[in-house]
């Protein structure tokens, strides 16, 4: 039972990243139909830029660390969510009405692009940060396992409900938001009521970004290591869990995230380690294959 | 025109100025990576700068040209048949034969060297790999992520089939093809109904899948340490070794020629290039048959294709197969020549190169994928700095192809066959 606990704790925290990733995937999905392929590779810039910041800060001298990781924490976004905008200007808004598989052949193209310009620029080695928030609390204990939840997993899930609840705001109260819902309706009748969709596309990759970025500061202080190859396969989880949950569906990507973190957990806690990430890739498949619209997702048509 | 100069300098500016912003941290920071795990940090302003002084100039540059010469560096948005169709080429069909005469004389030709000759053997494996995923994404428009898998099967099953049942290279390259072809089949029948990019997210797992499995089933695949001692191919029984292993003819001995180590990267190449130029022959085949056209139709339009009585799933499944097959036989050759065979060669680098290969090529051109295969695999030849950088501007070259000319650099969506007849009919009217 305490085993059970400390997996759902562990699982909870992994998947409360996944699913700040996969909004980001199903936000794109949902107003452009395509699978924003290198959008792992921004939430593995975002880990970058948060890394670099520590260390800057670092140098500069600010001793405080919740200034700091509030500090990092906006300087990852406000530089993630750049890279977020210039990739969709640069690889996917000329290629708007271009045949179905450029897009994704092209988001491709860019994934390898970033993951190579960061190895190049920051080297291919792992860099490993000095743990930033330490300690934690007790839960309970049972029969010599103390079940232990730390200080920075209750960050993770708490800044994860917060960005959530603020986000569903903007979707349902904005004025941007109500924008984001009408060209995901109807891009052409958006157009014609005045909307600027190049606009609205435009900054729903900015917040897919900004919300990446989190989850690249997350990850990085939760294992204390990045490197250059950390976008490709949270980047595929996070699709899975987009997927699962419905992709176009908000909630939908939370709760995916959330199942596909426990998955991982428990099977990485109670069966072989070395197919975890099958488990995964599995749960993909299935879902495609037996429920393509997901949990939460509606059912699409296609139209001639 | 002082306006447009103007707008022009203002667009080069901000552009320039985006470039400073996403410089700033990744390019203006990094760690010192050397002496050890310090966390040092140095500037590098200057490359800021540069990068931020590039984009200007390079923006600006383009802004000219557009303005000069618009048709040239116009955005490929245009979908218009008239121009996808073009006229067929007849020089095509000449060079085609010159390269082939070239590849076969290359291993004669006086500056020809055991270099070039391994180099020539690396191009036309990935000419195979690429001409089988060719079948599936330039014909049948399906997106394959994880094409390697195939490669994959096809590497071990042949590796496997000589570990356990003795038999040498030319007997197991049907059966691997056989193997990967079945793989693709199993692989295949459940995923086909999905829509395009889905299709493509699937794949990826498939390869990923079979990948970890071969990690980890170290019973069978040996794990990490992969299969050493795959048995090399024979020339109709004739070993080319030093000495035969049994008592029997080595091929030097049966020709009356003193041993050399060429001549097996010799006959390794001239392997490969018979397999290349079948496979070529096929698919060439393939492509005019009903089952090509089918493909080629659904690639342009599936519903109108269901609407016409093609059943989509097993004309996809079709192409799958075939596919798959071709990256089985190339991963036999790929085993069979490297002796050695680990996870490590199968991995989603892999399928992206190949991917690469065929979508800069230009989907569904032969020609292409050969050219395109030539140009990455000897790019990084040219020097360490060009190998470092190659992925990099594989990524780059994958986003421009597909905003400046989105069939690739010889495009070919013209059908396979045409109907004279109507052909003439609706230029009549």
């Amino acid at each position: 039972m305490a085993y059970f606990l400390q997996q759902l704790i562990n699982g909870l925290t992994l998947g409360a990243v996944y699913g700040l990733i996969a909004i980001g995937y199903t936000m794109v999905y949902g107003i452009i139909g395509m699978i924003n392929f290198a959008h792992g590779e921004i939430y593995m810039i975002g880990a970058f830029i948060s890394f670099l910041a520590f260390l800057v800060l670092g140098a500069l001298g600010l001793a405080s660390v919740p200034l700091a990781l509030f500090a990092v924490l906006l300087i990852a976004m406000a530089f993630t969510a750049v890279y977020g905008w210039a990739v969709e200007r640069l690889a996917y808004r000329p290629l708007r009405g271009s045949f179905r598989l450029a897009p994704l052949i092209s988001a491709i193209g860019m994934s390898i692009f970033l993951q190579n310009y960061v190895q190049l620029l920051q080297g291919a080695r792992v860099k490993s940060l000095p743990p930033v928030v330490t300690g934690g609390f007790r839960i309970m204990e049972q029969g010599g396992f103390v079940v232990q939840m730390s200080w920075l997993q209750l960050m993770i899930i708490v800044l994860t409900v917060a960005l959530m609840a603020g986000f569903s705001v903007v979707i349902s109260a904005t004025p941007l938001g109500r924008a984001q819902r009408a060209c995901e309706q109807d891009m052409r009748m958006a157009q014609l009521s005045g909307i600027d969709v190049d606009r609205v596309v435009a900054l729903t990759f900015v917040m897919g970004a900004a919300l990446a970025a989190v989850a690249g500061l997350m990850v990085m202080l939760y294992y204390g290591v990045i490197d250059f190859f950390i976008g490709f396969l949270a980047g595929v989880k996070a699709f899975t869990a987009a997927v699962l949950g419905g992709i176009g569906s908000l909630p939908g990507a939370i709760l995916g995230g959330l199942l596909i973190g426990l998955i991982e957990a428990f099977w990485s806690g109670y069966f072989a380690s070395g197919y975890k990430d099958v488990s995964v890739f599995g749960v993909l498949i299935l879902v495609l294959i037996f429920r393509p619209t997901g949990l939460l997702g509606r059912p699409e048509v296609e139209k001639v | 025109m002082g306006t447009r100069v103007a707008a022009a300098l203002k667009d080069a500016a901000l552009a320039g100025f985006v470039a400073l912003v996403l410089a700033f941290p990744l390019v203006g920071f990094a760690t010192n990576d050397e002496g050890g795990p310090s966390l040092a940090i140095h500037t590098r302003f200057t490359w800021v700068l540069l990068g931020g002084a590039g984009v200007f100039a390079a923006r600006l540059v383009l802004t000219v040209l557009r303005a000069l010469l618009p048709h040239l560096v116009k955005v490929g948005r245009s979908n218009s048949p008239a121009r996808l169709a073009g006229p067929r080429r007849h020089g095509a069909r000449l060079f085609g034969a010159l390269l082939v005469a070239f590849a076969i004389a290359l291993p004669f030709l006086p500056f020809s060297s055991r270099y070039l000759v391994d180099l020539g053997t690396t191009v036309l494996i990935y000419i195979m790999l690429g001409w089988g995923l060719n079948v599936v994404v330039g014909l049948a428009g399906l997106l394959d992520l994880g094409y390697v898998a195939f490669y994959a099967v096809g590497a071990y099953s042949f590796a496997l089939i000589a570990r356990w049942y003795g038999l040498g290279f030319w007997e197991a390259l049907p059966l691997s093809g056989l193997l990967s072809a079945s793989f693709g089949v199993l692989l295949g029948f459940p995923v086909l109904r999905l829509r395009g990019d889905y299709l493509a997210i699937v794949t990826l797992g498939f390869g990923e899948i079979v990948r970890i499995v071969l990690l980890n089933w170290t019973d069978v695949t040996g794990g990490p340490n992969g299969i050493a001692g795959v048995p090399r191919p024979t020339f109709f029984g004739l070993v080319l070794l030093p000495r035969a292993p049994n008592g029997g003819a080595t091929f030097s001995q049966f020709f009356g020629l003193s041993f050399s180590p060429d001549q097996r990267i010799d006959f390794l190449y001239f392997v490969i290039l018979a397999l290349a130029l079948v496979t070529n022959a096929f698919s060439l085949r393939l492509r005019r048959l009903p089952i090509g056209r089918a493909w080629e139709a659904l690639r342009e339009d599936e519903i109108a294709c269901r609407a016409l009585g093609i059943d989509p799933t097993r004309v996809k499944l079709s192409a799958f197969a075939i596919g798959a097959m071709l990256g089985g036989f190339a991963g036999a050759f790929f085993a069979t020549r490297q002796g050695f065979i680990s996870p490590e060669s199968f991995t989603f680098q892999e399928s992206a190169t190949i991917l690469a290969i065929v979508v800069l090529g230009g989907m569904g051109s032969q020609m292409g994928v050969v050219l395109a295969a030539i140009l990455l695999v000897t790019f990084p030849e040219f020097g360490r700095a060009f190998a470092e950088f190659r992925m990099l501007l594989f990524g780059a070259a994958m986003v421009a192809i597909m905003v400046w000319r989105p069939r690739g650099l010889l495009a070919q969506r013209a059908p396979s066959v045409r109907l004279r007849a109507a052909a003439v009919a609706v230029e009549a009217t």
